[in-house]
């Protein structure tokens, strides 16, 4: 930096030599050599980023010395003016090239100091930084709704106060039936019900709509039941496809995939013969699951089969044209499967540092 | 439907082994839900005799007993109680290691030598009972391995039965599925008629019609009551889990297992006059075997004598008539009762039994007779007597038929995807004791009586799958027609508005949707409640009528645990009763307390309030897009605080609520800080509108700012609404960006900073237009909320 001061000041003498200035000229000089030791001797950026300024005003402004000298270029005897006239010139731009290239270290140096002054510690949090979570439940709803959404399934829903004929009669259980003591119903006073399986959706939606007709209808279900592997309201995933063509091999077809596609990896499963009268053929899918002591046994994780016969009619659905499968899973049991959640309260507790771990 | 192994075996031609049983068992729809291994060492046990027993000369509770192995007596220390001479019961010898990893060693017990131990059941792994020493029949041949003398080592297995396989609960019900599963030969004893050798007989009357279509009854005169179960018997009841009472009654239910008709011994001599099977009288009483009194109406079918109802018929027999150790003559009924007279009736009077759990289900209408000359047989050779002739009572016409089913070819590869070689469904049909005929487009088969649940083509075709098994169903992509019906755009996805809040800190829980009536009490939500008929406890009893109790609840709880800041929501249906007709309409609800912020060290300690929620609504709001007239007006809600709280109105309905609780209701929740909330009704918030886009204005806005001062009784949506109303479409947008009230305003006026965004869409606004604009805005605001420009 010094040696940009010490060129200008080399310059100026040199001009000054060369120009034999007048009294006038001669102080201005005088001056301006002072304001260059001055200018050596100031500490800090701005001031002498001002100082530069006044300095180049001072040279080469429009009433600068080094301006002024070029004017009175005119009153030089002809043989000299040229030879004077590019001397000076010359001190000019090589005066003008060391002071901006003065100016811009200056300017660099201020860019330095506020780039240092503004560092700051970014391992500090983020401002604000709040993001909640969705239920591991409402996930694995979603989740399934989602691969069935990609086979051409709806989403579907229905009451959770249910009548005797959706939840049971249109379903095929009879009155009395013994396979109605299979689900411990909640009743109300006036014989309706909450639902214990999202199964009369179906219903529902065969009423509804014609078919073909693919559905998927998650929902809460209620069974008087509470124990440690048993909440008096849990989770279902309901599905039901009916059309002219589907048979036990479409259903055993559609599963599998949706059992890949929900764990993500190839799983041993079986298909196992039950019973369900809504259903016939009726099954129970297992799956066999390693467990962490490196053993492994057979889950069960949905019940399936072919819509009955009986049930199809009851909503109107030609059963010699239309065949379909229906299929219903339990949201909680795939969700501790999937994320090795091992105790089912959990997910009715929601407490914040459970729900907090399924962001 | 439990039972040994060894039992069933006898019954099948089977060589396949347990691990492969049981696997098919479960590939044929009867899931193994335990297998118990019996007496898999017992090497070293043998049947022994206590000759003589003495008091042990230092010990109270023991004794020296001599014992007799066949060829040898033993001294053994023993401190069983029911150790005495002349009983037979289980040694283990020296070097035996019994199941439960004793091994006998030589021993002194109190100075006195035993030579090894006598067992209890329990100690041999058979059993439960642990009371004293396992009691021998007294023909047990002493010195014989026990393992050889109780057919052991067998397996009891235990099948979950589906209900509507009520013909395998019975050994012989089982063996025919596991012979078709194995294709394998049946081993069935015939059992043959019992010629009578008296002529006694009981009449018998049926007055149920359809209730009770069959009944055979049969008197045996004397038998001997005490005769002891042989123990084939006793051991294949005790692995069926019946524990053995009397031979009678041992042979009664020994039947039920082997055949599954159920069967009543009665004591003749305590019967008057002949049988009836009829509905019960209103109010008639009855004592069963249970000693209980039960008081009957004429939804339950009895059998009676001339005097009295002896019994409850499929149910449960009479104390009175029941045969004791005094018994000489016995009636023995076997009988067919509809599984709709017997459905739910057990379970209404608290009762489950053998009977019950299979008449309900059905029993085959041709076994009774069979079951009676099984009974007869097994009474004559064990407990003597004479029998009597048979009679039986049945109204034929109201016996149950099986008729034919068709089993189309077609049917059965459309329904299952599979063709299953007409020989295999000939084969399987055939081996389930049906009666096929082939037509021309496939089959007609006759079921047996026992199988009530075939009734129609699909439950043929479910046999034909089970047994051919389902694994040899391939897997398929369905290649049926689709049709979409998909969610409008209009309509926001529920998953929306769940990550809307997730994303502005809130977690999402779930609630039991019934609660405490008591909770609602104190909330003032209990009108409209649904109350259960049959809650599992008090705190479960009502279904909710909001979101927010519950929710509530929770944030509670984790305070408890520590937690300062807890934000929570939920979606789902809540019940409501209050207009007559029950309304479940998806909600979607919100709670938060703690701070604003979560805490950070840049220091925000501001606490949650009603703004902070407040925008969690308008943002849920708009997600549905489009331009509603959405309004928050002071509500009135009781449990909300009256002053910190708005109804949520859209297009002028209110859709929910949002505030602060009410300091009360705090206190009767025992919470001790504010806690905002907000409840929403879902489907008017998810109803929204599909985008339509607008051209944007290509000239610049102006922004002109104001201050004014208004009355504090003048809410600033009456400022907005007039601003609005002035301008018309000039005005782009409007924001409020300062309120201030304090002591150099004066006392009841608020001061208000306004800016006005101004836009034009065909040219740009000047200065003048500008400042007229902001004068027709001031004049209005003077004019209609006594608002004053703030000099």
């Amino acid at each position: 930096m010094s040696d940009t001061l010490d060129k200008i000041s080399h310059l100026l003498t040199q001009l000054r030599e060369k120009l034999t200035p007048d009294a006038e000229a001669a102080d201005r000089f005088r001056s301006i050599a002072e304001k260059i030791g001055l200018l050596r001797g100031i500490e800090g950026i701005k001031k002498r980023q001002s100082a530069l300024d006044d300095l180049r005003v001072e040279l080469l402004g429009k009433a600068g010395v080094i301006t002024a000298q070029l004017k009175s270029l005119g009153k030089l005897p002809p043989d000299q003016r040229k030879s004077v006239g590019e001397f000076v010139n010359r001190a000019k731009q090589q005066i003008e090239s060391a002071v901006a290239d003065f100016k811009s270290s200056l300017d660099e140096a201020a860019f330095e100091k506020r780039l240092a002054e503004e560092r700051i510690d970014v391992t500090l949090p983020g401002r604000d930084a709040d993001l909640g979570s969705i239920h591991p439940i409402t996930r694995t709803l979603d989740r399934i709704g989602e691969i069935f959404a990609r086979l051409g399934y709806v989403q579907a829903d229905g009451p959770e106060i249910e009548d005797d004929y959706h939840n049971f009669e249109a379903l095929n259980f009879p009155p009395h039936h013994p396979a109605r003591a299979m689900h411990d119903t909640f009743y109300f006073p006036d014989g309706k019900l909450l639902r214990t399986h999202t199964s009369p959706v179906q219903i529902r939606a065969m009423k509804n709509a014609k078919p073909p007709l693919r559905i998927i209808a998650p929902g809460k279900v209620y069974r008087s039941d509470s124990d440690q592997t048993h909440s008096p309201m849990f989770h279902q995933v309901e599905g039901l496809l009916v059309d002219e063509t589907s048979s036990f091999a479409d259903l055993k077809g559609t599963l599998s995939e949706f059992l890949r596609a929900f764990f993500e990896r190839d799983l041993e499963m079986m298909f196992k013969p039950t019973y369900f009268p809504f259903v016939e053929p009726g099954a129970d899918v297992v799956i066999r699951w390693q467990l962490p002591d490196g053993s492994s046994r057979w889950l069960e994780v949905l019940g399936c089969g072919m819509v009955h016969p009986t049930v199809l009619k009851a909503c109107g659905i030609d059963s010699e044209r239309y065949t379909g499968f229906a299929f219903g899973m339990g949201a909680e049991r795939l969700a501790m499967l999937r994320y090795g959640v091992t105790d089912l309260r959990a997910f009715f507790e929601n407490d914040v540092r459970f729900l907090a771990q399924f962001a | 439907m439990k039972f040994s192994e060894n039992w069933l075996r006898s019954l099948v031609d089977l060589s396949a082994d347990t691990a492969t049983l049981e696997r098919r068992f479960n590939m044929i729809g009867h899931e193994v839900e335990s297998l118990e291994r019996l007496g898999a060492s017992l090497d070293g046990v043998v049947v022994a005799e206590i000759v003589a027993c003495e008091k042990h000369p230092q010990a109270d509770k023991l004794q020296v007993c001599t014992v007799s192995v066949g060829n040898a007596q033993l001294q053994i220390v023993c401190g069983a109680p029911n150790a005495r001479a002349g009983l037979k019961a289980p040694l283990a010898i020296i070097g035996a290691i019994l199941p439960n990893g004793i091994e006998i060693k030589k021993a002194a017990l109190r100075g006195v030598e035993s030579n090894g131990m006598l067992c209890s059941a329990k100690e041999l792994g058979i059993d439960a009972d642990a009371s004293g020493l396992l009691e021998l029949a007294s023909d047990a041949p002493a010195g014989k391995a026990l393992s050889d003398y109780l057919g052991l080592p067998d397996n009891v297995i235990e099948l979950g039965l589906t209900p509507n396989r009520a013909d395998c609960l019975s050994l012989r019900g089982i063996a025919i599925d596991v012979a078709a599963a194995f294709d394998a030969k049946r081993k069935f004893d015939a059992i043959d008629p019992i010629a009578p050798k008296s002529k006694r007989t009981i009449d018998v009357k049926l007055n149920a019609d359809a209730d009770c279509p069959r009944y055979v009854g049969r008197v045996i005169e004397g038998v001997n009551p005490n005769a002891d179960t042989p123990l084939w018997m006793s051991e294949r009841l005790r692995r069926s889990g019946i524990r053995p009472i009397s031979i009678l009654v041992d042979i009664t239910q020994y039947v039920m297992l082997e055949l599954g008709q159920p069967m009543h011994a009665y004591d003749a001599a305590k019967l008057n006059g002949a049988i009836e099977v009829r509905r019960a009288r209103k109010d008639e009483k009855t004592k069963l075997l249970d000693g209980r009194d039960y008081t009957l109406t004429p939804e339950y079918l009895v059998i009676a004598d001339a005097k009295e109802s002896v019994g409850l018929a499929g149910i449960m027999g009479g104390l009175d008539s029941r045969v004791t150790d005094t018994t000489r003559d016995i009636f023995l009924e076997a009988a067919h009762f509809a599984p709709a007279t017997i459905m739910g009736r057990a379970r209404n009077l608290a009762l489950h039994t053998d009977a019950s759990h299979r008449f309900e289900r059905g029993v085959d209408p041709e076994l009774p007779r069979i079951a009676m000359e099984r009974a007869t047989q097994l009474v004559l050779s064990i407990a003597g007597g004479t029998a009597g002739p048979i009679g039986e009572a049945a109204i034929e016409a109201s016996l149950p038929k099986r008729h034919a089913v068709a089993l189309r070819r077609t049917r059965l590869s459309r329904v299952l995807g599979i063709t299953v070689p007409d020989a295999d469904v000939e084969r399987i049909l055939t081996a389930l004791d049906m009666n096929v005929e082939r037509t021309s487009d496939g089959w007609r088969a006759t079921p047996p009586t026992r199988r009530f649940d075939i009734e129609i083509e699909e439950d043929l075709i479910e046999e034909v799958a089970r047994i051919h098994g389902y694994d040899n169903v391939p897997t398929h992509a369905p290649s049926g027609e689709l049709a979409l019906h998909l969610r409008p755009e209009s309509e926001v996805a529920m998953s929306r508005l769940n990550l809307q809040l997730a994303s502005s800190g809130y977690r999402e829980a779930i609630c039991y949707s019934f609660v405490a009536p008591e909770l609602l009490e104190k909330w003032s939500l209990a009108d409209g409640a649904v109350a259960l008929a049959n809650p599992l406890s008090a705190d479960l009893a009502v279904m909710r009528t909001s979101l927010l109790p519950g929710l509530v609840e929770i944030l509670q709880s984790n305070r408890n645990r520590q937690q300062e800041r807890v934000r929570l929501f939920e979606s789902g249906l809540v019940f409501n009763n209050a207009s007559g007709e029950l309304k479940q309409s998806p909600n979607i609800a919100a709670v938060a307390c703690g701070r604003a912020q979560p805490e950070s060290w840049t220091g925000d300690k501001r606490v949650v309030d009603f703004y902070d929620v407040k925008a969690d609504v308008e943002n849920l709001l708009r997600l549905g897009g489009g331009k509603r007239a959405i309004e928050f007006r002071p509500s009135s809600c009781a449990w909300l605080h009256p002053g910190r709280s708005a109804d949520v109105v859209v297009d002028g309905a209110i859709i929910g609520i949002v505030g602060g609780l009410h300091p009360r209701l705090l206190k009767a929740l025992d919470i001790d800080e504010d806690i905002q909330v907000f409840e929403l009704d879902v489907a008017s918030v998810t109803a929204g509108r599909v985008p339509r886009a607008r051209p944007i204005s290509r000239f610049p806005s102006v922004r002109r700012d104001i201050a004014i001062v208004v009355p504090d009784s003048v809410p600033y949506a009456s400022i907005e609404t007039t601003v609005r109303r002035a301008l018309g479409a000039a005005l782009s947008d409007l924001l409020v960006f300062d309120q201030y009230q304090g002591p150099n305003l004066g006392s009841g006026v608020k001061s208000l900073a306004i800016g006005l965004i101004l836009q034009d869409d065909s040219r740009t606004l000047t200065d003048q237009d500008a400042d007229s604009f902001v004068s027709r805005a001031v004049t209005a605001l003077e004019q209609e909320c006594h608002a004053r420009l703030r000099g």
